[in-house]
């Protein structure tokens, strides 16, 4: 306990360390993309260590709020496609107001009918006619939508907007649906609000794949604007192509490092600020209080906070830095793919940062998120140069050693969850544990 | 006359026979899952897993077989090497208790660090699945496909729609109604099942009465394995095995369980019925089912089906939410909230 | 050499002790009652004869045999039945189930114990495939009784029997607990009630503080006026 001041810059040093041996091994620009996306990760593993770490929620939805980032990041920044809204926005118009009217209407019913069967089925009666009333609206907008230039299109396009609107607003939109949600879920059993944020998350992205007219469905977006330059405008300046030379380096890898370089620099900079705000949140009366009320809730409650409704402002706050990381990500992919938000990578990877990493401890689920996104890339090409080595003396034609050196992929799914495993079992409060007054100051 | 009953055929083919057969398997998975939560007192994340594991060793027996030519037409071989899955996956099982939840028992861990250690053992156990068996599609089911073909029931009625039931749909059915009823022979009427439940009921007299907290335990994990084996092979019969759509089968398990009431057998069951058929009525094109009951010129022009089927987990996410919203203890009142 | 003692006990459940050098005996047929103020140990005595908590200083010997390191569930196997206070019975389970389960640890036929209890308490055998849990408070009281006299207990711990139920009830339930007495079994119990359980009280233990203030016969402490002005309400 007592190395704890020390052992968050050693576990950076490993990082970096680690890191460095991959640019030299393998590649710069390789070793880079990891870094990229290690602060991503640590962004998110920051927001699920809000929920988690202050208030104990259990939210398995994190890839559907990620999505959600994604999505805001192609609604609010890829150019509008004039005739998709001349054809279909009106009718999208309209069926969003039908929905809308038709949730007031449903709220209105169960404020105003008398408790019982009555209610049920005014309620049931508002859903469904609503619903087939919204369709009605809906159905033919999207085809139509669908139908302008597919290939290409096939959607409304975006606001055009700069970046940085794009990721505010996919952390706004997160925040609106965990909101949703935190107010059917919270106050029940931790593990009902496990369900039903697993629920929503595949409905999200069951909603993102199909609803071409919104984000292309499987087709994908590309192209989505970013705050970086593009590698080919900065092959053609000068000062690039003498840079590159001066480095050694030819310049499409010189270009490529510099582009990563700047995007790695912007999410340091989103995670530093949002880290700064963590521990101030943590530091303040707000968060001493939170944490009382994870320790004890039913001594909170007797005291007379309000714990529901503080679980709510956290799990609000959560899902909104999730969302932010979760737009981050795809612009600086520049391309939006929902086949590839898959709950193994997303939710539960990020979990076992969390868990890994310390929960309760804001740096502890940074350093989480470096550590197990670095060992879940790196698992794949270590694996299989150790199942390589392993069966090296095996026949090159052999059967089982081609079947075990296909499933290298494999092996990172089992190292993870051996890892979570060793954790829990043998150190369960993560590599950082959380400070409180006992272990501070010493 | 005629007109309704074929549109009750085709009721019956697309709608209730197919929604019968997934509510089977939707009922035994989710037994897994609430005897667990009910005696372990957590959700185990991994249940899903834990029957693509007894499914794959079930398809690896019924390879060995096949290449060894047994069987027993005009059933599928996989039944003969279910008692095999079901001995591995309970191993792998109580191994698993015995490495991981074992510790946490001891150290009286709160019940959401069993949860996040079943995420890990879900890790493990879909790595190790892929890893043996790979990621495609495998069909293992042989034997007679159908039990009655389409053409046959159309001769026997005269009728323009038929039924077509298929093998693994008759099994699912009939496996299903021997397992529950056995699983509530055990529970009621043997010392070891009443345990079980006096366990569940209240730990602290039940230990007080001298039972067994371990035995109960491994009997548990023994009975979820064996569950998730048999819901898990007939699935797979059913539509095919592939490992991802285990995990995928987590949120209407769980929804079956809580909808029922968690930690009550019963409303394992009877969830899983709701679900199934709600996710199949709800996802279920009705234009052909309409244009037989009504008058001509009533017929409808789109498919009239209130949700596409990739929607088909949003139903059961929408019962569990109504369900948390207005009775959270379920239908049949399971553990308090 | 008493049936069942702790002597000295001295002890609490980890932090500050509760228990100080307490002794309780009771004889066989015999009925002890432990009263006193809350707070003062009353529960917590009884559950260190039973083995729910570790005494630092003293022994509890059952027929002359130290059972002091023993585990509640091995204190059951040597004849000692315990009915707690609340949670005392299988909500969801029938009457009979109940019995069946207190009679988890027997390897013979108790077939007849069954027979006894529904002797005992005739209203459970009208009620036997009823849920525990849809008894009144009383009924429930006896359903607990009954599932610890399964194991045919030599001595039966009661804490608290008569919370929570009414003054009919609460006669009953100790007209019947004589009756167990006289069939031989010794009986400890903890009580709110002081003044009724001291009535039939072979022996009465007045505790304060964690200790021995006053003991004496049931009949004795009710007549004994500093007893009487401090716990009975009295004159």
């Amino acid at each position: 306990m007592k190395l704890l001041k020390q052992q968050a810059p050693l576990a950076f040093a490993f990082m970096a360390t680690a890191l460095v041996l991959v640019g030299v091994f393998q590649s710069w620009s390789l070793s880079l993309t990891i870094l990229n996306y290690c602060l991503i990760a640590s962004i998110m593993s920051l927001g699920l260590n809000i929920q988690w770490g202050y208030a104990g929620l259990f939210n398995v939805g994190l890839m559907g709020f990620a999505a959600l980032g994604g999505m805001s990041a192609v609604l609010v920044t890829m150019k509008p496609v004039p005739e998709a809204w001349a054809v279909g926005g009106a009718g999208i118009g309209m069926g969003i107001v039908t929905t809308v009217a038709t949730i007031l209407l449903a709220i209105a019913a169960y404020r105003r009918l008398p408790k019982g069967y009555v209610r049920g089925w005014g309620m049931a009666t508002v859903i469904v006619l609503g619903y087939f009333a919204a369709r009605y609206f809906f159905d033919p907008a999207t085809n139509l939508i669908e139908s302008v230039n597919p290939a290409q299109t096939g959607f409304l396009g975006g606001l055009g907007l700069p970046v940085w609107v794009a990721w505010a607003v996919g952390g706004v939109l997160a925040a609106g649906v965990a909101w949703v949600i935190g107010k059917i879920t919270l106050g029940l059993r931790s593990d009902y609000l496990a369900i039903a944020t697993l629920g929503i998350s595949e409905i999200i992205i069951a909603v993102l794949k199909n609803e071409e007219w919104l984000t292309r469905g499987v087709k994908n977006v590309n192209g989505i604007p970013r705050p970086m330059p593009y590698e080919y405008d900065l092959q053609q300046q000068v000062w690039a192509q003498e840079w590159a030379v001066w480095f050694g380096a030819d310049v499409q890898d010189f270009t490529s490092i510099y582009v990563k370089v700047c995007s790695a620099g912007l999410a340091l900079v989103v995670l530093l600020v949002l880290y700064w705000l963590s521990q101030t949140a943590i530091k303040s009366p707000w968060g001493r209080m939170m944490r009382a009320i994870r320790d004890n809730e039913t001594a909170a409650e007797a005291m007379g906070k309000h714990v529901t409704g503080r679980h709510l402002q956290v799990f609000i706050l959560g899902s909104a830095v999730v969302g932010i990381a979760g737009a981050m990500m795809t612009t600086f992919d520049g391309q939006f793919t929902p086949t590839t938000y898959n709950p193994l990578r997303f939710t539960f990877l990020i979990w076992v940062m969390v868990i890994v990493g310390g929960s309760g401890n804001n740096l502890g689920s940074i350093v989480g998120g470096f550590v197990i996104w670095f060992f879940w890339v790196e698992a794949e090409p270590m694996g299989y140069a150790l199942l390589n080595f392993l069966t090296s003396g095996m026949d090159a034609d052999s059967a089982l050693r081609a079947h075990l050196l296909d499933s290298a992929a494999h092996m990172r799914l089992i190292t993870m969850g051996l890892i979570l495993l060793v954790t829990l079992r043998f150190r369960p409060r993560g590599l950082l544990p959380e400070q409180t007054a006992r272990t501070r100051g010493h | 006359m005629h007109d309704v009953l074929n549109a009750f055929m085709l009721l019956s083919n697309f709608l209730i026979v197919p929604a019968t057969a997934y509510g089977s398997q939707l009922a035994l998975g989710a037994l897994g899952v609430t005897l667990v939560y009910g005696i372990l007192r957590f959700s185990n994340f991994a249940h899903g897993d834990t029957m693509a594991f007894g499914t794959m060793s079930v398809i690896l027996v019924t390879s060995v077989f096949q290449s060894m030519g047994i069987g027993i037409d005009p059933l599928p071989t996989a039944l003969l090497a279910i008692p095999f899955g079901i001995l591995a996956t309970t191993a792998m099982v109580l191994i698993s208790d015995r490495l991981v939840y074992r510790h946490q028992r001891k150290v009286r861990a709160a019940p959401v660090v069993f949860l996040i250690s079943s995420i890990g053992l879900m890790f493990v156990l879909n790595g190790l699945v892929r890893f043996v068996i790979g990621t495609g599609d495998q069909r293992f089911s042989d034997g007679e496909r159908f039990i009655i073909r389409f053409g046959e029931f159309k001769k026997l009625t005269g009728l323009d729609e038929g039924i077509a039931f298929k093998t693994s749909q008759g099994l699912t059915i009939v496996t299903a109604i021997i397992v529950v009823a056995a699983l509530f022979w055990f529970l009621d009427r043997t010392r070891a099942g009443k345990s079980m439940r006096a366990y569940s009921d209240n730990e602290d007299l039940a230990l007080l009465s001298g039972i067994n907290p371990e035995r109960v335990v491994m009997i548990t994990w023994i009975l979820s394995a064996t569950l998730a084996t048999i819901a898990g092979t007939l699935y797979g019969l059913d539509k095919g095995f592939k490992p991802f759509t285990y995990f995928q089968l987590l949120l209407p398990i769980f929804a079956a369980a809580i909808v029922g009431g968690l930690g009550n057998p019963l409303g394992a069951i009877a969830g899983g019925f709701v679900i199934a058929f709600s996710e199949v009525t709800v996802t279920y094109a009705y234009k052909k089912f309409l244009t037989y009951l009504v008058p001509e010129s009533w017929a409808p022009e789109g498919l009239v089906q209130l949700l596409s089927t990739d929607y088909k987990f949003a139903v059961s996410f929408v019962i569990l939410v109504l369900v948390l919203l207005f009775k959270p203890t379920g239908i049949f009142a399971g553990k308090s909230v | 050499m008493s049936f069942l003692i702790g002597q000295s006990m001295t002890g609490g459940y980890g932090g500050a002790d509760i228990l100080n050098d307490c002794t309780i005996a009771v004889e066989r047929g015999e009925i002890a009652v432990i009263v006193g103020p809350n707070g003062a140990g009353k529960s917590t005595a009884m559950k260190a004869l039973f083995g729910m908590l570790t005494i630092r200083e003293g022994a509890v010997q059952l027929e002359g045999q130290d059972i002091t390191h023993l585990t509640p569930q091995d204190r059951v196997a040597l004849g000692m039945g315990f009915v707690p206070q609340t949670n005392n019975v299988f909500t969801s389970m029938s009457v009979e189930e109940n019995l069946e389960m207190g009679a988890f640890l027997r390897k013979d036929d108790f077939r007849a114990t069954i027979e006894q209890v529904f002797d005992l308490f005739p209203i459970l055998k009208e009620k036997r495939k009823q849920p525990a849990g849809q008894l009144s408070g009383g009924q429930r009281q006896q359903v607990a009784v009954g599932r610890a006299l399964m194991t045919q207990p030599k001595v039966l711990m009661l804490d608290e029997p008569t919370a929570g139920v009414s003054p009919i009830v609460m006669d009953e339930l100790f007209d019947r607990i004589i009756e167990i007495a006289r069939t031989g079994i010794a009986i400890l119990m903890v009580e709110q009630n002081a003044r009724q359980a001291l009535n039939i009280a072979d022996k009465g233990y007045v505790l304060v503080q964690g200790s021995n203030r006053f003991t004496d016969t049931g009949e004795a402490l009710m007549a004994n006026p500093e007893v009487r002005r401090t716990f009975l309400g009295g004159k």
